[in-house]
Parts: structure tokens; C-alpha cells; sequence
């Protein structure tokens, strides 16, 4: 179903790690300290600046890929990893994109299964990665049919 | 609050029980994170998705376990976090979030982390790996 948009990729889109939704988010997780959101707490730490919650990309607008269809409901996600070069620091340009890496199906307890693998980049302006975020959206049996009638 | 290199194998680090889950805490996520999906906020659309009421983003779950690390950002950088979702989380649910050291050299701590309920089920469970700045 998707196999054939493996490899396709979304154009670069600029987002800036904003501090108001940065607060927001740490607030959100009830994480809402210092590090992350004080800023002359963060001009005395070792990053000399505040930086962004390990999930904060989740903000992110990493662009569409063209043609690719995910529905907002049936869908089950199945596992999340982040990893980074660095932290992400407040006020700086990051730029998104999305890669679908992999489409297979598998027989699971409730019918066939669909697992889309997406893979998604946060680059600094020289094109350097700071962050790679890997996705599995298990699509359900019943959402699977809707799809390809 | 020890350092870090202090840390020895299979030494926990401090447990945090979380206030039981409320409809707040999920609309807040939903507009700081902008994932707006109806099942985690509206009890007719989780219905309708065959739930039995609404369940929290995985990733509000995700964002919460993040936060035993956090008092430690000044000694290293979370470089890995891989979280498999594993159950669901519904209103009113007490979870409690672990972190287990695993492994260590002179770079790496590798934890075992994970998110459980108030029946002891894991929700989330994953692997976290701090990178030390030496």
C-alpha cells in the first residue's frame, strides 16, 4: 500500500525552537524546570542558554510527503526514538524534513497489520544533523481495508 | 540528588509517582504538542474509535519519563531514547516512572526506563543513553 512511496521525502521546512512554546510544552509534560525555561538560569549552566525537553521535536512542522496518506484515527503508535548530537537550544532555526523508510505488513492477533516507518531530520543551517526521530505507526486491520477499497 | 559517575549497575534513580491522569494535563498536551487526535480528548470520538474512554497521547506518557533525567542535564545530554508503547493510559490512572542503570563506561550510562501504572503494567518501557560531558 505504501511500499511504493518508500525513500520519498518532504521538503525542508524552517522551524525556531520559540521559547513561549517551549515553556508551554515543559509545562505540559510537568517538566517545567530551570534548564529549560528560566533564561538567566540558563546563561549560568554549561550550555550558557536555555535548552528543549528530549521530545520537544514533537512541535516540529517536518513538511509533507507527496501523496502519502495517514488517517488521524486507527492509527496505533508503536514505538518512538530519538536521538540527538546535541541538545536543541532555545531560539535557534532547525530544519525538518520527513522520510518514509519502510512500509511491511504482519499477521497479528487482530488481522493483517500495516507498519509505516518514518524517519524524521533536525539540521542546523549548514545542513549538520542535530536530531533524527524514528516513528512506527501501526495501522489497524479495519483502518487498512477503509484504506485501499 | 547524586552525581551521576556516582551511580552504580542496577541502582535505580529516584521514582516520580505522577498526579492520577486528568482531562487538563491532556488538553494541555494537545495544544503544546499540536497533536489535536480526538480519542485523547473527546470521550465520543474515543468511543467511536472502539476505546473504552479517552487515553493520553503516548507521547505526553514519553515526555513525563523524560523528567527523571532532567536535573542531570548539566552533567550529559540524553543522546538515545527509544520508548516502545506498550499500554494504553486512561483518565485517572497513577503512573509512576523508572529509571534503572544498566551499563556505564566512561562516555555512556545506558538506563532501562519505563512508565507503569497503578496495576504495575509497563504503559511505555524503552532505553535511555545519557552521554557524558568529561
Amino acid at each position: 500500500m505504501y511500499k511504493d512511496q518508500i525513500g520519498n521525502k518532504s521538503n525542508k521546512v524552517k522551524n525556531i525552537v520559540e521559547r513561549g512554546m517551549l515553556k508551554k510544552f515543559a509545562e505540559s509534560i510537568g517538566d517545567p524546570h530551570p534548564i529549560f525555561i528560566n533564561e538567566e538560569y540558563g546563561k549560568q549552566t554549561r550550555y550558557g542558554q536555555n535548552i528543549a525537553p528530549p521530545t520537544f521535536p514533537r512541535v516540529f512542522d517536518y513538511g509533507d510527503i507527496e501523496g502519502l496518506y495517514l488517517p488521524n484515527i486507527g492509527l496505533i503508535h508503536g514505538e518512538q526514538i530519538y536521538h540527538y548530537e546535541r541538545p536543541l537550544f532555545v531560539g535557534e532555526e532547525v530544519y525538518c524534513y520527513t522520510e518514509l523508510m519502510d512500509y511491511y505488513e504482519k499477521e497479528g492477533n487482530n488481522g493483517l497489520l500495516g507498519f509505516v516507518i518514518l524517519k524524521r531530520y533536525g539540521e542546523d543551517l549548514e545542513g549538520k544533523t542535530i536530531f533524527t526521530e524514528s516513528q512506527t505507526v501501526i495501522i489497524s486491520e479495519t483502518v487498512r481495508k477503509e484504506l485501499i477499497r | 540528588m547524586s552525581s551521576l559517575v556516582e551511580l552504580k549497575q542496577n541502582e535505580a534513580l529516584e521514582e516520580i509517582t505522577l498526579e492520577p491522569v486528568s482531562r487538563i494535563d491532556l488538553i494541555k498536551y494537545a495544544g503544546a504538542s499540536g497533536d489535536f487526535n480526538p480519542i485523547h480528548t473527546i470521550d465520543d470520538e474515543a468511543k467511536n474509535a472502539g476505546l473504552p474512554g479517552i487515553i493520553a497521547h503516548g507521547m505526553w506518557t514519553m515526555g513525563n519519563l523524560s523528567k527523571l533525567f532532567t536535573p542531570y542535564l548539566e552533567e550529559a545530554f540524553i543522546q538515545d531514547y527509544q520508548i516502545r508503547f506498550s499500554g494504553m493510559v486512561f483518565l485517572e490512572d497513577v503512573i509512576t516512572l523508572k529509571a534503572v542503570l544498566q551499563d556505564s563506561s566512561e562516555t555512556f550510562l545506558h538506563f532501562k526506563v519505563a512508565a507503569v501504572n497503578q496495576k504495575g503494567e509497563d504503559v511505555i518501557k524503552g532505553n535511555v543513553t545519557l552521554n557524558l560531558y568529561i
